[in-house]
């Protein structure tokens, strides 16, 4: 007897390891392959934060800067000349020497020089000294990851510019430092120009609308659901569609913001106010689960207690249940919301796939957001751009993290117990 | 209408009417004529009809599921508030008809409070808790007015001496006795001219529930009092009339005295001496 007791005993300890074990296992699993993601974008996106800089004297020829057209001028080829001279090299009769020469450093140099002789046209026929990022191949070169080992045939730099990089380096014209355009350029086409700004904007403009229509109407309609409506089949009904809605997948809201917003309310095309109205409709359904559930958290006793002192029903749910219901209404809310930011394939549909070099005019005008940002890096040709692809995440993890954690703040805030 | 109270309307269908008891001249505060409740399909209570004086401890006693609580909640109609609770006949305060399309139940809860079985104070400071009452039915007109309600209903539920130094203290903070007679607060800072308690004491230790006899006692000069209990012994010392429900009937009302010393039914006699319930 006492012998199947202690079998049983053991056999039943020997469940409750193996469950543990299992349980401890999944975690492991689960947590290396987000350590494996988070690391992986992390060491890309890394690279992305640090570029490199160049300073050039440039001669400003004159026989080269036509004062009276000096949007027509060359100014890259000024740049290039100027590189030329410092290498000791001269252009050759094909001007593949230049070709070279203006492959190596941003056009961004020759705009900052139209920009001084436009506000000084005296500078011409003056040297002046410029600053401003390297080509977006000589920075990967620069950091390693074009490299001289590879077949000159299969890199996008040849065995000359890979020499005059070494020597601008070595001579200290080339300096390495945080990527401030990164964060204070739109898109561009050039990858080393092209930055977020224009998406973190167009995300937080976008997000803005998304929770001015969801969160009142989610709000209220969950009020009206949980304490107002009569339960019967017709609001039945309701809720389970409500449900339903949750579990559609978002593409289809971006099908219907195509088809009703944009061809029959005529909403602008790919701009934040329609996004953020067609993120708002997915967002509807979770705000207002995640409400009624706080509501339904809320105990019998404080309505009661409302109603006992005359309280009428929306004063009780004004005064009393919503106020308590407030954390988890908010943390629903702003998670549905943090969700919504990483959404993608709704506003593909909605076109907000245009590529925008500037920074969202308004909320009816065109506009980039984070999301489709890195879709749209990822797809790039150049190689460059897919690097930006993982500062993008980065910055758009950034921006989760600091929701959720404002969802916590918000949480704490609320709920200081009575 | 229901005419008040004469001989030939009996106290009491389902129980002999009480012929050697004279009847009381003074009118009384609530009149109930056949009210039956269904919550859906199933009946609740059964015809029931009852006059309760006013400045008085009316105590209904019965065993558990007897409908006492339900028939509490007819009078504020709070009964309103359940999803399929369905209320017939009349109830009457004042010789009005609560339950009248004209009557507005907030209004009506303002002049009927209510005192619950588990204490429900909002999640608020102990001053807001008092201060909800007058402030949404609009009773005080300065922050001093209210301040001097607040602290007048604190000090008649018993509760000022007490408090008076953390007014901004959560009412969840104090203990259970506490935070009953911080809610009998809440009821009497509206001026209601009636106050309903569905077993008060009931999570209560012997020391607070004391307190609040006491307290009930003292009310009793100012108002009109309804409370459900559990305890013969509690409803023997605060009530002057008790009533016992059984299943869903009315089976017998009279002076607290008279039914516990000499019930006319059997099955009063059964409950109060702990042979059903
Ligand atoms: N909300 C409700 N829905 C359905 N039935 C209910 C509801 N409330 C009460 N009842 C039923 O009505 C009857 C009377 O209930 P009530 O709560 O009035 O009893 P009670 O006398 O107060 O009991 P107790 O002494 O246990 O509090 C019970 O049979 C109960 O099951
Ligand atoms: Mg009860």
């Amino acid at each position: 007897m006492t012998e199947i007791a202690a079998a049983r005993l053991k056999k039943r300890h020997a469940a409750e390891g193996r469950f543990r074990l299992y349980g401890r296992m999944a975690i492991i699993v689960a947590l290396s392959f987000l350590v494996l993601l988070l690391g992986r974008i992390g060491i890309q996106g890394y690279s992305t934060f640090t570029t490199n800089t160049v300073s050039l004297p440039v001669y400003l020829d004159p026989a080269r800067i036509d004062p009276a057209d000096l949007e027509g001028s060359n100014f890259d080829y000024v740049v290039a000349l100027s590189l030329l001279k410092r290498m000791g090299e001269t252009e050759d009769e094909f001007g593949s020497a230049s070709d070279d020469a203006m492959a190596l450093v941003s056009r961004d140099l020759g705009f900052q020089i139209l920009d001084k002789v436009k506000a000084d046209a005296t500078l011409i026929g003056k040297t002046v000294t410029i600053t401003g990022p390297v080509k977006a191949d000589a920075d990967l070169y620069y950091k390693g990851e074009l490299k001289r080992s590879t077949d000159e045939a299969d890199r996008k730099l040849n065995d000359r510019q890979l020499d005059w990089l070494d020597r601008l380096k070595k001579s200290g014209a080339v300096t390495s430092g945080f990527n401030v355009a990164f964060f204070t350029n739109a898109d561009s086409t050039e990858p080393e120009q092209a930055g977020i700004l224009g998406a973190v904007i167009g995300s937080a403009m976008m997000l803005l609308v998304t929770a001015l229509i969801a969160v009142p109407m989610g709000v209220m309609a969950a009020v009206w659901l949980e304490e107002f409506a009569p339960k019967n089949r017709w609001t039945d009904l309701i809720e389970v569609n409500i449900n339903n809605l949750a579990a559609v997948p978002s593409i289809v809201y971006g099908l219907l913001g195509l088809a009703v917003f944009i061809n029959w309310f005529g909403a602008p095309r790919g701009a934040a106010v329609t996004g953020g109205m067609v993120l708002a409709l997915m967002a509807l359904p979770t705000v207002i689960i995640a409400t009624r559930s706080a509501l339904k958290a809320v105990p019998p006793s404080i309505r009661e207690a409302a109603w006992g002192v005359g309280a009428s029903r929306t004063q009780t749910v004004f005064h009393h249940v919503l106020p308590q219901a407030m954390p988890g209404v908010m943390t629903g809310a702003i998670l549905s919301l943090a969700h919504a930011l990483g959404e993608t394939a709704p506003l593909l549909m909605i076109g907000m796939i245009a590529f925008n070099p500037g920074l969202p005019e308004g909320f009816t005008s065109s506009a980039s957001v984070l999301p489709v940002q890195v879709f749209i890096w990822e797809n790039a040709s150049e190689r460059a751009f897919h690097e930006r692809t993982a500062a993008a995440i980065v910055v758009l993890l950034v921006f989760m993290i600091a929701m959720n954690a404002a969802a916590v703040i918000l949480r704490r805030r609320f709920e200081r117990r009575w | 209408m229901v005419a008040p109270m004469t001989v030939q309307s009996p106290l009491i269908r389902t129980a002999a009417p009480h012929s050697h008891h004279p009847v009381s001249l003074e009118p009384s505060k609530i009149v109930v004529r056949d009210v039956s409740v269904f919550y859906g399909a199933k009946q609740a209570l059964d015809s029931v009809s009852i006059d309760i004086p006013g400045k008085a401890v009316t105590a209904f006693i019965g065993p558990s599921g007897c409908g006492k609580s339900t028939f509490l909640r007819c009078i504020n109609r709070m009964n309103d508030t359940i999803p399929g609770c369905r209320v017939e006949g009349a109830v009457e305060i004042d010789g009005e008809d609560v339950n009248d399309k004209a009557i507005d139940p907030v209004v009506l809860r303002a002049k009927v409070g209510m005192v619950f079985q588990k204490p429900n104070p909002f999640p608020k400071s102990i001053f807001e808790n008092v201060a909800y009452g007058p402030r949404i039915h609009g009773i005080s007109s300065s922050k001093s007015e209210l301040e001097g309600i607040v602290e007048a209903s604190l000090k008649k539920a018993g509760l000022w001496a007490e408090v008076s130094d953390r007014l901004g203290a959560p009412g969840t903070s104090l203990s259970g006795g506490q935070q009953q007679r911080l809610v009998i607060a809440r009821a009497i800072a509206v001026n209601p001219e009636i106050i309903l308690m569905d077993e008060p004491c009931s999570a209560l230790d012997p020391i607070a529930t004391a307190r609040i006899e006491e307290l009930i006692d003292d009310l009793r000069q100012q108002f009109c009092i309804v409370i459900v209990t559990h305890s013969m012994a509690q409803a023997a010392r605060v009530s002057q009339r008790t009533a016992f429900f059984h299943m869903g009937r009315l089976i017998e009302s009279g002076s607290t005295e008279e039914i516990f010393t000499n019930p006319r039914e059997s099955r009063t006699q059964d409950y109060i001496t702990g042979r059903i319930g």
